[in-house]
Order: structure tokens, then sequence, then C-alpha cells
């Protein structure tokens, strides 16, 4: 089994030396005005995918940070082979091209202003119909696993969760930084009434000082905000329904994803890139599209998503492994669900044959399985915002 | 067969693995030891939802991971059923 091997995985080797599982030509929209085009250059030339989204205009300040790192993040990411950026001006579009081009990777900018849309798309889908033919040549290689860097997130949580796939994923997790491998975790507010143990599996004291500070920033937003106790957001009327009550015990759950032994090696902001291998912390909102655009946006190829109730996300380049627990979930969604582990649940499997399991199944995507979303399509692709746009 | 599972020893509720019926019953696993406890069901405890072990008095601390996961709003007998109704959180 995978359990403490480097299983060799059949991937692509990027320009920059990472590792991608798939092997996207993009067409992405620098604002919200762009995506028309993208759409109609993605319909005239197969196989490219636009990336459709909602802002990209008038923000501000460190929100504006945040939306370039996201954008020029995901173009960048080593599942994307080429990219074509299309804006309604030139001036933000080229700075979205010039932080992709870094990569070394294929990336050419088109902007609507002083051509009008049917130019830019004629001009942009010659462009897309390139890349798509270069793209289409390059070959997988055989690669170390823990070149695949893997972010987890679960949604939809239940007590099921807590007992068993996240769980799964935390033995999964130990396997993979014990391989040399890149994972992250995150959920800040969802920490919330655990977060003195989570900081205690930081692998330092100011490692610790780090998250904290993030948490109580995030606590601040929060009391900043809300009109009520938040009974009903936080945990959701899903996580309700299956049985959890409380943030705390949604909390406790949460952490399950991150294994019994293994500490982060730091905190990293909203779509930042790790900077060394291990388990890694991101400030990321629980809302889970979000949180898997962030990490997408940070380099990260794979992503682990234990859900109770059935959250059927997905993402655009990084493919999301489905897994849960509970019976009900397995049986009734079960075009969502990539792995079940609910014989956890009924005392036939154990933990640790679980996360092999799981890991077989990263294996299985990274050489080229499409997960179930990447089948049904579920790409939802939402940026985070941080304030109005001025 | 299982009913319930409870995290850890400290823990004073389980989570019901199958629909656990009024009048039934239960067995549960405690997952950090293997042994085995039984309690019986004063109610209805859907797949997913906590199971009381204990009695739990009002303003008392509801232990799940071994851990306080919120504060008894309504006193809770062992067997009955532990939710939003009898248990809130002490933040936010």
């Amino acid at each position: 089994m995978a359990k403490t091997k480097n299983p060799k995985v059949f991937a692509y080797r990027r320009e920059n030396g990472r590792v991608g599982i798939r092997n996207h030509v993009v067409i992405l929209p620098l604002d919200d005005l762009s995506n028309s085009a993208c759409e109609k250059v993605a319909f005239n030339v197969k196989g490219c995918k636009a990336i459709p989204h909602a802002y990209g205009r008038l923000q501000f300040g460190k929100d504006l940070e945040l939306f370039f790192r996201t954008m020029i993040g995901t173009g960048a990411n080593p599942n994307v082979a080429a990219v074509v950026v299309i804006g309604i001006e030139p001036e933000w579009t080229h700075r979205i091209v010039e932080g992709i081009a870094k990569t070394g990777k294929p990336v050419a900018g088109f902007s609507i202003e002083r051509y009008g849309e049917f130019k830019t798309v004629e001009m942009a889908s010659w462009k897309a119909k390139e890349y798509m033919h270069w793209a289409s040549e390059l070959r997988r290689e055989p690669v170390d696993l823990k070149e695949v860097w893997v972010s987890v997130k679960c949604g939809e949580s239940d007590t099921t969760s807590g007992l068993a796939s996240n769980p799964t994923v935390g033995n999964a997790l130990e396997k993979l930084v014990a391989m040399g491998g890149t994972c992250s975790f995150g959920e800040t507010s969802e920490i919330t009434g655990a977060e003195m143990v989570c900081k205690e599996r930081a692998a330092n004291r100011k490692v610790g000082e780090q998250f904290m500070a993030a948490f109580n920033a995030y606590q601040k937003m929060i009391d900043d905000n809300k009109t009520d106790d938040l009974s009903g957001s936080q945990p959701t009327k899903g996580n309700i329904r299956g049985g959890l009550t409380t943030i705390e015990e949604k909390a406790f759950g949460n952490l399950q994803k991150i294994g019994k032994k293994i500490s982060y090696v730091g905190v990293l902001d909203k779509a930042e890139a790790p900077s060394g291998r291990g388990l890694w912390f991101m400030d990321t909102s629980s809302a889970a599209a979000e949180a898997v655009t962030l990490w997408a946006a940070a380099g990260f190829v794979a992503h682990f998503f234990p859900t109770g109730q059935g959250n059927i996300i997905g993402n655009p380049i990084e493919p999301v492994i489905k897994l849960t627990a509970n019976p009900l979930t397995a049986k009734t969604m079960s075009e969502h669900v990539d792995y079940d582990c609910s014989a956890i649940l009924r005392g036939e499997m154990t933990l640790d044959q679980s996360g092999d399991n799981l890991i077989q199944m990263l294996v299985r995507t990274c050489n080229g399985r499409l997960t179930a979303q990447e089948v049904l399509g579920h790409e939802e692709f939402v940026l985070t915002k941080l304030y109005e746009s001025a | 067969m299982i009913q319930f599972l409870v995290h850890e020893k400290a823990d004073n509720v389980g989570v019901a693995t199958v629909d656990i019926k009024k009048g039934e019953k239960a067995t549960g696993l405690y997952m950090d030891s293997q042994k085995k406890v039984e309690v019986k069901a004063l109610q209805d405890i859907p797949l997913g939802h906590k199971i009381a072990l204990a009695n739990l008095k009002q303003e008392g601390c509801v232990i799940k991971y071994g851990h306080d996961i919120g504060r008894v709003v309504a006193g809770i007998k062992a067997g009955e059923h532990v939710h939003i109704h009898n248990l809130k959180t002490r933040r936010w």
C-alpha cells in the first residue's frame, strides 16, 4: 500500500519545475465585463476552459492585492498549461499576463476597448487554438507523489465527518507529510472553540502566534458584522440537520483533518503559496468554493473534501476528491462521491486502511481519473472579497 | 450491533451511527478504549445525532472529543436527544 512509500504518479512537469495533474488551457477574464468574451472563445476552441467570475472592477487596497494574487495564482497553477487573459482595458490585463509569465508557461493578453468584443474574441480564439494544439501534445511523466500539493477542507459536515471522513483525511495527510509532501488546511472561522488545540499543533511558538493573530482577526470581523449568534450560518442548516449542534463541536470535528501527530510549519495569507514542504495553515473563509479557489490560486493541485450531508462543490482547475462516511449520503448522492468510507462506522474498516484508500484515490486522480466533480462539471470559481469596491 | 460511537472516555454524549428508536436499549462503543456501553434511548435519535450518556444539568457542559462543545440550556436525561433545543454554543 501507499503507506510510507512515495509512489510514482504520471503528471505534467511545468516550466518552473512544479507538478500538475491536469493540463488545462484557461481563458481567464480580468473582470466581470470580459466573461462573455472568454466564454465565446471557449465555445470556439474546444477543450479550453473559461473561468468567469464576478469581480475585477474598482477594487482597491488589500482587496485588490488579493484579487491579483488569486487571478495570477490561478493562471500560474501547475494544472494549467497555458492561459489567454481577456480584460476590458490593457493595463490590468497586462499585470495578470506578466504575473503568470513568471512561471515560464505560455500566456497572452487581449483587451476589448478600441477593438470591440468581436475582434477581441477572434484574436483570442486564434491564440487559444495555438495553445490547445501545443498543450495537447504535452505528455505525462513519472513523478513522486510528494510533488503533488494537496489542500483539505470539509463541507456540509455532520457528526460522521468528525467520526470517520475527517480522520481519514487526517490519516492520509500524516502519510503524505511523512513522504515529504506539501499540504494545507484552513477554514479559520470553523476552528472556533478548538483554537487553543489548533495553536498547540503549530511547529513552534512563532507559528502558533501567527495562527492566533489570523484567528483573532477573523473573530473580530465576525464580531463587528454579526447581527445574532450566527446560529443558522455557523453551524449551517445542513450541519444541524446532520446532528452537529455548536461551532465548538464542528471545530473539533474539523481539526480531525490534520491527523493526530503532524504540526503545521507556517501560516499563509489567502491565496499565498507555501515556501517549503510540510503542512501549512491558510487563513481562509469556511465557504467551500471560496476556500478551494484560494488554495488553487496558491498552487495546490488536488483537494480532499470530506462531506457529511453532501456538499457538491468543485473547482475548475483543482480536482476535488470527495469522500463521505455518512451511509445515507453515500447512497442518495452517490454521483458526487469519489470514496465511500462509511464502512468505518460499521466497524468494518480502520482509519489506517481508509487513509490508504484515500491516497490510492489520489494516485488514481493524479494519473488521470476524473473526479465526480469534474465529470459532473462542478466548477465553482469564487473569489474572496474583503470589502466593498470603491 | 453497535448503534452509537463515543469519541473519548471523558465524553458524555455518543453519536448514533444508525437511527435509534425510543425505548431501544442501544449499544455504543468507545473509540479510544474499544469498550462497550449501553444506554436506553428515551427518544428517537436519528443517524448522526447525539445521545446523552449521563444526566446533564442546566448550565453544565456537553463533552465530546474530550472537550467542552457548549452549554446545557435545558436539563438532559441519559438516553435523551442532545441538539439545538438543549445545547448552545458558548461563542459568538
